[in-house]
């Protein structure tokens, strides 16, 4: 685990770059680490973040793709559209949570 | 523990998977419940790590994309050890459907989709589903009788020029 300053804030990753505690979070952060890899948050994006952000600290675990399709009501298609290749990760790295680990 | 600033902030591999292109291609070869789910898994699985992926749907397998079948794919304990149950309970009337409507429910109460909404899934996510001509021919079915986003019914050497370069899975 490391520390990094970001945003002027220090925040916990982990080796890979994902942060370790989503209390750390924030909307400034997420605009870093989504330019990190190349992505510019729209609104679309702000909304699957929120969603995933919010079912996260309810259920304990990042939702995975379906379960943003099921219960988030953002489509598969739709996820692919707004974080391109690896919309999972990408979403969970973005709104700083850990990596999804469902199958499904 | 280590401080760093933002510019060493370490950036996870979230780009391509492969500058050269991975590609997958998995064989679904058999038509039980729950010999159906690995290779749709793993294709799902590959779709959201942004690699290329077929399934060709083969023999047995050809059920999975089977309109008349596809939502009536059974699971049998018969011959099969993981169970953990005895086997000369197995083969009692009664038993393939019970098991069947046993592992839909541990299925669904994972949170893992029934076969259809999982093609559509999978293909949402940008997979390409094949079905196997001789397949077709023995069951006389054509493209119409396949779920609709199967996108062609093709030979196996179709399906070996489709696979040039591909890391291929048979199921």
């Amino acid at each position: 685990m490391s520390d990094v300053m970001v945003s002027g804030r220090e925040i916990h990753v982990n080796e890979e770059g994902f942060m370790t505690d989503p209390t750390q979070w924030d909307e400034e952060i997420a605009k870093v680490l989504a330019s990190n890899i190349g992505i510019e948050l729209t609104d679309a994006h702000w909304a699957a973040i929120e969603f995933a952000r919010e079912d996260q600290a309810a259920e304990g675990v990042t939702p995975t793709l379906r379960r943003m399709a099921q219960a988030g009501g953002v489509s598969t298609k739709e996820m692919f559209a707004l974080f391109p290749k690896k919309p999972a990760k990408k979403l969970a790295y973005v709104s700083g949570l850990p990596k999804p680990v469902g199958c499904v | 523990m280590t401080t760093a600033t933002l510019e060493t902030l370490p950036i996870p591999d979230l780009g391509d998977p492969d500058p050269g292109g991975r590609k997958l291609c998995i064989i679904c070869s058999k038509g039980s419940l729950d010999m159906a789910y690995p290779g749709l898994i793993l294709a799902n699985a590959a779709l959201g790590e942004g690699i290329e992926t077929h399934i060709f749907f083969t023999f047995w397998g050809f059920d999975i994309i089977s309109k008349k079948t596809m939502d009536h794919l059974k699971f049998t304990p018969v011959g099969n050890p993981a169970t953990h149950m005895s086997p000369m309970l197995m083969g009692l009337p009664g038993m393939t459907s019970f098991a069947t409507h046993m592992m839909k429910q541990q299925i669904e109460g994972i949170e893992v989709p029934p076969v259809g909404e999982f093609l559509e899934m999978i293909s949402d996510a940008g997979g390409h589903l094949w079905g196997c001509r001789m397949s077709a021919d023995m069951q006389h079915l054509e493209i119409d009788d396949l779920y609709d986003r199967v996108e062609g019914i093709i030979s196996a050497a179709d399906f070996i020029d489709l696979s040039e370069g591909a890391q291929t899975i048979f199921v």
